[in-house]
């Protein structure tokens, strides 16, 4: 810093002292080298590169036209998709309840209970779903049970961690008042607590419904059930007119379940 | 009866919020406690119902030693004492009724406070109270629908649906225009009238102190330096409790600057 | 004054009677029906429990003993997240640009706007199959993927701050005399530039979340060295990988966060 006189009298300017420009220039030379050293030690053959946009235009003038023979297939294993979504969106959100209510600090029995529930968020969000439904089908076998346990099983972690933060940021003067009656605290929760976090409740299970429909199309190419199974096949047979049917109908998926969960969002909240 | 004795709160290590204080409450009137912010008075209506636990000392009611209760004894205790807060603490989203029947969250059985099938007396002693303070037409609109005046009868309401042995009141109008304000004293003080219910406020407006209760309680710096009858509040009185800076005392000695001013 | 009451019930979310037995009903068909139709086979899953014992008892303890592998596997997925960050986020600039709907012409508005719903509605796993099979297996598919992958984020929301910028700043700037290129750089970098630095990081954080999970399907990176592991029925030394994973995610989650906190 520099003192207060020192300032005086100064007739240049520059938007940033020196240590800031420094801190700026290193932090610059930084990424440089970040890039440089991935560009440099990558595997990659640096030929298939240069022929690479030949090769994606090749693989989508493949594509046109799409085939729609197998449409009625493909809306079948898409309806499948959005159960396994909805299924599981039901089951975590279920399950999260309890999750996020010893998750959160003001609401939570104890430490030990605490670090469970963050124990249980952490691993939970931590594992993304699709290596969850690489576990749950070798448990399982392949099929929707692997894909909605897996769905679920990332979902928990999500719902559970919005919920809990939820429940800290809550208004704690209903609750003050509610215990000034000589309300057990099981009733001050369902009428102090619960009438809060409501909204963010609906929110939250909302957006992760939506999440999973995702979520859910790719469950399939690693054999836990919905559309990625049939698109797995497809891209196996090199039947591309049949993938660009099935990409569509992901996109109209993915497009329907936003317009459906904004509407929710509009109703509910 | 309410009889504290010789009760002290202190926060962590630093200066006693209360000190060694005494009071008691006898018969049905409206007591209000004055003072500038900082007081205590916030803590020794919190340390009553125990929201704020007592360092030592004795609050008791009609008998009991509330700060001796531990779980079920103090929910049933707290059943006993009624309490409107500042910010009116209403559950926003719930409905006016649901509001109003959660003073019997302490009575009723688990399932019915859950499904909201509230008992026939309680029902009708909700709609009786509404109907007394004027909001028997919003039983069923949320309580972030109602004004302030309006919002704080609802906690009014749910302060007496307690059937309460007292009524403690934390500057129930503090949040509220003066006009409204007026009205909400002046429904404690009839309630209370009607209902033979002590009233114990705090409050920071003098003349609603004047004009409404029946004793008021000066306190200054963790202790109770006025104790009469309204028209004894002289300006001298008034100097006493309100004159210099909470901080001053704070600074100051430990000892009673403010008797010596 | 009429008597007092001594009924109240709740008054129902959904007024209309007909419509909420109607949802109520629907609700519990769609549960109910679709529940009982799921191509379920219950024996099999029945053995998951015997199996899932047998994965457990494979998998602990986590062994470390290939951990060369899993660290090659490591430094692969952060270049490809490096990689594809730097990539995405040029790219996501003149997107940005296309699908604000403020600056940019309306046919190009949709332009963008398509790149960007496109780039979204694949998960990057679908987009990562594509470019395996287009490019071939390797990181170089995980880079194409996960480019497109933070095209779809960043680009997005970029879109959202640009739409929301003062647009006084831009009008001084035309007034000026000032040519197009001229005026994005000074009445709108500046005011993007803090979201934009915030994104950038974001997105790589993402990102590495991201590449762990494309070479599943044979993109690079961590990803392979797990799916290898599990079709190897090497259970300890995938939970060792996944255990790894979750730690780096959990760090850089942590690193992330105190830098996009002191930016701001």
């Amino acid at each position: 810093m520099t003192s207060l006189s020192t300032q005086f009298g100064r007739d240049d300017w520059s938007r940033f002292t020196l240590k800031q420009r420094m801190m700026r220039y290193a932090i610059f030379l930084g990424c440089g080298l970040a890039i440089a050293w991935a560009l440099t030690s990558i595997e990659v053959i640096w030929p298939w590169v240069w022929g690479a946009p030949e090769q994606i235009g090749d693989l989508f003038s493949r594509m046109y036209p799409p085939d729609p023979t197998n449409l009625e297939t493909i809306l079948k294993v898409l309806w499948d998709t959005v159960n396994i979504a909805t299924f599981a969106t039901t089951f975590a959100v279920l399950l999260s309840l309890p999750v996020a209510y010893i998750s959160a600090q003001n609401t939570t029995p104890n430490r030990v209970t605490l670090w469970l529930g963050r124990l249980i968020l952490v691993t939970s969000r931590s594992v993304n779903t699709i290596i969850w439904a690489l576990l749950f089908v070798a448990i399982f076998g392949p099929g929707v049970v692997a894909g909605i346990v897996a769905i679920m099983f990332r979902s928990i972690g999500f719902i559970g961690k919005l919920l809990g933060e939820a429940i800290e940021e809550i208004d704690t003067r209903p609750v003050e008042a509610l215990e000034a009656t000589g309300a057990s605290r099981f009733k001050v929760i369902v009428y102090a607590i619960v009438p809060q976090v409501m909204p963010t409740f609906w929110a939250v299970a909302i957006l992760r419904w939506d999440i999973n429909l995702r979520e859910s199309t790719v469950l399939g190419l690693v054999g836990a059930g919905g559309i990625g199974i049939i698109l797995q096949g497809a891209i196996d047979t090199f039947n591309w007119p049949e993938v660009a049917t099935i990409l569509l109908a992901i996109i109209a998926l993915v497009v329907v379940g936003e317009v459906i969960s904004a509407y929710l969002r509009r109703r509910i909240l | 009866m309410l009889k504290i004795t010789d009760l002290v709160k202190r926060y962590g290590s630093g200066d006693p919020v209360l000190k060694n204080l005494d009071l008691t409450i006898e018969g049905e009137s409206v007591v209000s406690i004055i003072g500038s912010s900082g007081a205590g008075k916030s803590t020794l209506l919190r340390c009553i119902n125990r929201l704020v636990e007592p360092t030592s000392g004795t609050v008791e009611l009609n008998g009991t030693d509330l700060t001796r209760l531990r779980g079920k004894n103090l929910r049933a205790a707290r059943r006993k004492i009624g309490m409107v807060f500042q910010g009116f603490n209403l559950v926003d989203r719930l409905t006016v009724m649901e509001n109003v029947q959660s003073g019997r969250l302490g009575y009723i059985s688990t399932w019915s406070a859950i499904t909201r099938r509230y008992p026939k007396q309680d029902i009708r002693r909700a709609y009786e109270l509404m109907e007394r303070v004027g909001i028997a037409h919003y039983a069923d609109t949320r309580a972030d629908q109602l004004s302030g005046g309006e919002r704080q009868r609802v906690g009014v309401v749910r302060a007496l649906m307690q059937e309460p042995d007292i009524l403690l009141a934390d500057e129930p109008t503090a949040s509220l225009d003066p006009k409204t304000s007026e009205q909400i004293m002046g429904l404690l003080r009839d309630l209370s009238r009607e209902l033979k219910l002590p009233v114990l406020i705090n409050i920071h407006n003098v003349n609603e102190a004047k004009e409404y209760t029946d004793r008021i309680v000066g306190m200054r710096y963790g202790r109770i330096i006025f104790d009469d009858k309204p028209d004894m509040l002289d300006p001298s009185a008034m100097e006493a409790i309100y004159a210099g800076s909470p901080h001053a005392d704070r600074s100051g000695g430990p000892d009673d600057k403010a008797a010596a001013s | 004054m009429t008597a007092p009451r001594d009924t109240w019930a709740k008054p129902p979310f959904i007024a209309n009677p007909v419509l909420r037995w109607a949802v109520y009903l629907g609700v519990i068909a769609y549960f109910g029906w679709v529940g009982l139709t799921m191509p379920i086979d219950w024996n099999r899953v029945a053995e998951g429990i015997g199996r899932a014992g047998k994965i457990f008892g494979g998998a602990f303890p986590p062994s470390f003993e290939r951990s060369g592998l899993l660290i090659d596997g490591f430094l692969e997925s952060l270049k490809i997240a490096v990689l594809a960050t730097a990539l995405g986020v040029f790219l996501s600039i003149p997107i940005a640009f296309m699908s604000a709907g403020n600056v940019a012409p309306k046919p190009v508005f949709y332009l963008g706007r398509a790149i960007i719903i496109i780039a979204r509605s694949f998960h990057p796993v679908i987009v990562a199959i594509l470019f395996v099979k287009a490019v071939g297996f390797g990181p170089f598919a995980g880079v194409l993927t996960l480019t497109v992958y933070s095209i779809g984020f960043v680009a997005k929301m970029l879109a959202e701050r640009i739409e929301e910028i003062d647009f006084g700043q831009v009008e001084a700037m035309r007034a000026a005399g000032a040519p197009y290129f001229s005026t994005l750089s000074y009445a709108i970098f500046p005011q993007i530039m803090p979201r934009q630095i915030g994104l950038t990081i974001y997105q790589l954080d993402s990102n590495l979340r991201a590449s762990a999970v494309v070479g599943i399907v044979g993109a690079g990176g961590i990803g392979a060295t797990l799916a290898n592991a599990f079709g190897r029925y090497d259970y300890d030394f995938a939970l060792a990988i996944t255990i790894v994973i979750v730690g780096v995610i959990l760090f850089s989650e942590a690193v992330s966060g105190v830098i996009r906190k002191r930016i701001q």
